[in-house]
């Protein structure tokens, strides 16, 4: 069981090649909360999560557990959407073990750590396998255990489960909930998912469409888990999602000429 | 298994086509022009008897295999190291694009006045084909690495020198790989130029001794064993990366 960590963004905003992707973002996440950045293709989540995990240039104004973030750290792990992040070359259990290995922790109790983390993503059965030979959810399942092994205080994750199909989402998603539990640290996770966001989130950041993109709205939600979709309170939080971000849609859409009246209306 | 077994069938009902065509072409020219294959297994006995065709082979072998190493020793580091470092990339790219321009076999005599007429000279060339192609190979190969895998490793713990020995180094073992074998196939080349400048034994010697004698068949020899040899280096080296390194090659 590890323990979370805050995360807290002051004024933050990002220029990538010229382009002020988003701009003065104020948002403050508690230790051990799951925070979903929701919002349209382009609108910087991406941008933001690769920022907290230390891939951009930062300047200051990105604290973790309060200290500056200046680069990447085994304390934020990070999950990718696409699991061409794992290493072809190791089995699934060398990629575990991977981040054991460099902060040189011995044999024994390597194994230990990497067998306790795949079972938690049970992968237990598959650890011997190159991630070639697996499928696409299997592979989630070894970045996610790929990362805790570390025992991170925070996990970004970038919509991890995008690439795949719509059952084996739903698996992970329950999963995931599991696991966020049993680990107790702060997620940020990155959909443009709307459902994905209600059933993991303790919070949901809605963002404006891009470029210079910011917080629209800030939605907290207090159902029990695991969640139910047909709950009425699930499905007005839905209706009220869906239009915050259609609406950015639209605005983007009526910005490129290309919304018709009807789709404005 | 099957298929296997078609493909050997395959490759021997060509040679047979070849070879047939070969005998054809025989009858309806001279000897001096092109020598039949049974006179040209006859000369592959007769130098095989008085040692000749051994020790050409071996000679050749031996300043390919040694050139070869040396080569890839000293290219793929320097190849990671330039892949890597941009100003160091840099700073080297003025020869490298002089360089790539100039064959090998322009150097033959260079080798002999500096290196002698010695086997320093033939391994010299050779090691300078192979380090050519194993280090632009290998720059991009480094160049060519994931970057989603450098920022998973970073995120993980990695620092620089981890990252180049446990990320960029796996990596690019396929572009490595495939440097080594496209050396290989040019040190062949490198050699027999060399032998035929300079050198007392060895396949390209042979070859040209045999213009001396007018044995048209000698030289068929010689070219027969220069293919042989470097299939069976080819196929060495591909069942040693098979052994060796298959966990780096891409399955797909």
């Amino acid at each position: 069981m590890t323990t979370g960590s805050s995360i807290a963004l002051n004024q933050l905003s990002l220029t990538l090649d010229g382009n002020e992707i988003v701009t003065r973002i104020d948002l403050h996440i508690a230790a051990g909360e799951f925070v979903c950045l929701l919002g349209p293709s382009g609108c910087g989540k991406s941008t933001i999560l690769n920022a907290i995990a230390g891939f951009l240039p930062s300047s200051g104004q990105i604290r973790v557990a309060d200290k500056p973030v200046s680069g990447p750290g085994v304390d934020r792990g990070v999950v990718f959407q696409s699991s061409e992040a794992l290493f072809p070359w190791l089995t699934v259990r060398e990629n575990v073990e991977y981040g054991p290995r460099l902060r040189g922790i011995a044999d024994r109790q390597r194994a230990e750590l990497a067998d306790h983390y795949l079972s938690l993503v049970g992968l237990s059965h598959a650890a011997e396998k190159f991630p070639d030979a697996l499928s696409g959810g299997m592979r989630q399942r070894a970045q996610i255990a790929r990362v805790l092994v570390n025992e991170p205080s925070v996990v970004l994750m970038d919509e991890p489960f995008g690439a795949l199909d719509a059952q084996t989402r739903e698996v992970l998603q329950r999963e995931l909930d599991r696991i966020w539990r049993a680990t107790g640290c702060t997620i940020v996770f990155v959909t443009h998912d709307i459902w994905e966001s209600i059933l993991l989130a303790d919070r949901i950041v809605t963002m404006t469409a891009g470029p210079r993109a910011t917080i629209k709205t800030i939605e907290t939600i207090d159902l029990p888990h695991p969640r139910d979709p047909a709950d009425p309170s699930s499905l007005a939080l839905y209706r009220r999602l869906r239009d915050d971000i259609g609406a950015e849609v639209t605005r983007v859409l009526r910005a490129q000429g290309l919304a018709s009246e009807e789709i404005a209306a | 298994m099957s298929s296997g077994l078609n493909r050997i069938g395959m490759a021997a009902l060509s040679i047979l086509c070849g070879l047939f065509l070969w005998k054809i072409a025989s009858q309806y020219t001279s000897p001096l022009f092109m020598p039949s294959p049974a006179a040209t297994l006859d000369a592959a006995k007769e130098l095989m008897q008085d040692g000749t065709l051994v020790r050409a082979l071996i000679a050749s072998s031996a300043r390919i295999a040694t050139g070869w190493a040396l080569g890839v020793a000293v290219g793929i580091p320097l190849g990671i190291v330039m892949g890597r470092f941009a100003l160091f990339r840099q700073f080297l790219d003025p020869y490298i694009e002089f360089f790539r321009f100039i064959p090998p076999i322009a150097f033959v005599t260079l080798a002999v006045i500096w290196l002698g007429p010695g086997e320093s000279a033939k391994v010299a060339l050779i090691f300078y084909t192979t380090v050519f192609i194993v280090t632009l190979n290998t720059i991009a190969g480094v160049q060519a690495v994931n970057p989603l895998r450098l920022r998973a490793a970073a995120s993980l713990g990695a620092g620089p020198v981890q990252l180049l020995t446990t990320v960029i180094l796996p990596s690019t073992v396929p572009f490595m790989v495939t440097g080594a074998r496209i050396a290989m196939g040019n040190s062949f080349l490198t050699v027999v130029s060399a032998e035929i400048v300079s050198a007392e034994n060895g396949l390209g010697a042979l070859i040209w001794t045999a213009r001396n004698f007018a044995r048209t068949e000698w030289v068929f020899v010689g070219i027969l064993a220069l293919g042989m040899l470097g299939y069976l280096f080819d196929r060495v080296l591909r069942i040693a990366v098979a052994l060796l390194l298959r966990r780096y090659q891409p399955t797909t």
